[in-house]
């Protein structure tokens, strides 16, 4: 690395990639509002996570609904990542992408050379990812199912979990802990083995 | 609630970029990643392009870490981007073509790493 002037502030502080990473990837992490994506990716990322946004041109777009939300403070406005090097050459990119349909730019923009997305769920609100799943799927985007466990969220048995959300028999269903790094890269782990194997079936 | 209105820059956008709302080209992926090529002048650069310049000088970024690091909006980073790019201060890293990875081969990678950070 160059060695930038030691007082240029901002250089100083930012976490760069390794010299040697050529190769960088993407999976989304989507969810309903409060569902745990901005923890999830807080987990898992290698730095501190950024936050970014879109300008939304519509007017007056209305605030995410606040109504049951346990221990909510914060509102993903636009979309929190973080990243994670993988090995010497890739690295990969986690972002938290909103669960409204009206930032259909920003999805476009997110979608776009994704490897797919996981959607995370808590079971006190299953109803809530209805939307957030139409999007992943009308943008095309492979995916798993991972279950946030909440405190006090209900324990419903997987096949009542797949029912309600009417999954595919060979989307995977997991559960995390999206504040607990192990369950948290398994449930990652579950998707990109399913991306493997529809890679493999030659499915899109 | 009114966060995202009161964190309104004070410089509306087209005034930073001269009046364009899309870059020049349209390559930039949200994670295409960039590096500062270091030996042109920046004089006459915009106090944005500048800053990006300086950012990018110590090693490569994303567009979306550019954009965070220096809170502008994405779209707007990329129209910055794309200006750097084509005047050569800003060159994007990519894999050669011989080396760029196949997608079965890029799945399997991204496994092996998150395996192993386990």
């Amino acid at each position: 690395m160059d060695s930038a002037p030691a007082s240029s502030g901002i250089a100083a502080a930012t976490p760069y990639l390794r010299d040697s990473v050529r190769t960088a990837v993407k999976i989304l992490i989507v969810g309903h509002f409060a569902v745990g994506k901005t923890t999830y990716v807080g987990t898992l990322s290698e730095i501190r996570p950024l936050r970014t946004e879109e300008r939304m041109t519509q007017a007056g777009a209305s605030v995410d609904d606040l109504a049951g939300i346990r221990d909510k403070t914060t509102t993903t406005v636009a979309m929190d990542f973080g990243r994670l090097t993988l090995s010497d050459d890739l690295v990969l990119y986690l972002f938290g992408a909103p669960g409204q349909r009206r930032f259909t730019r920003l999805w476009n923009d997110l979608a776009r050379g994704a490897l797919g997305a996981l959607i995370l769920v808590d079971t006190a609100r299953l109803e809530e990812s209805f939307a957030v799943m139409d999007i992943v799927e009308r943008q095309g985007l492979p995916y798993a199912v991972a279950v946030n466990h909440f405190e006090g969220s209900p324990s419903f048995p997987a096949a009542e979990v797949r029912e309600a959300l009417d999954l595919d028999a060979t989307t995977p269903l997991v559960t995390c802990d999206a504040r607990d790094r192990t369950s948290s890269t398994e449930a990652l782990i579950a998707l990109v083995d399913h991306l493997l194997t529809l890679d493999r079936d030659g499915a899109p | 609630m009114n966060r995202r209105r009161n964190e309104r820059a004070l410089v509306r956008p087209h005034v930073v970029t001269g009046g364009r709302a899309r870059p020049t080209r349209n390559v930039f992926d949200l994670v295409t990643l960039l590096t500062a090529t270091g030996d042109l002048p920046r004089t006459g650069l915009s106090p944005e392009k500048l800053r990006i310049v300086e950012l990018c000088q110590g090693g490569a970024l994303s567009v979306v870490e550019i954009s965070g690091h220096l809170r502008l909006p994405v779209g707007l980073t990329k129209v910055l981007l794309s200006d750097l790019v084509d005047s050569g201060h800003l060159v994007t890293r990519a894999p050669a073509p011989a080396a760029r990875l196949s997608k079965a081969r890029i799945l399997q990678e991204v496994l092996d790493g998150l395996r192993a950070s386990l």
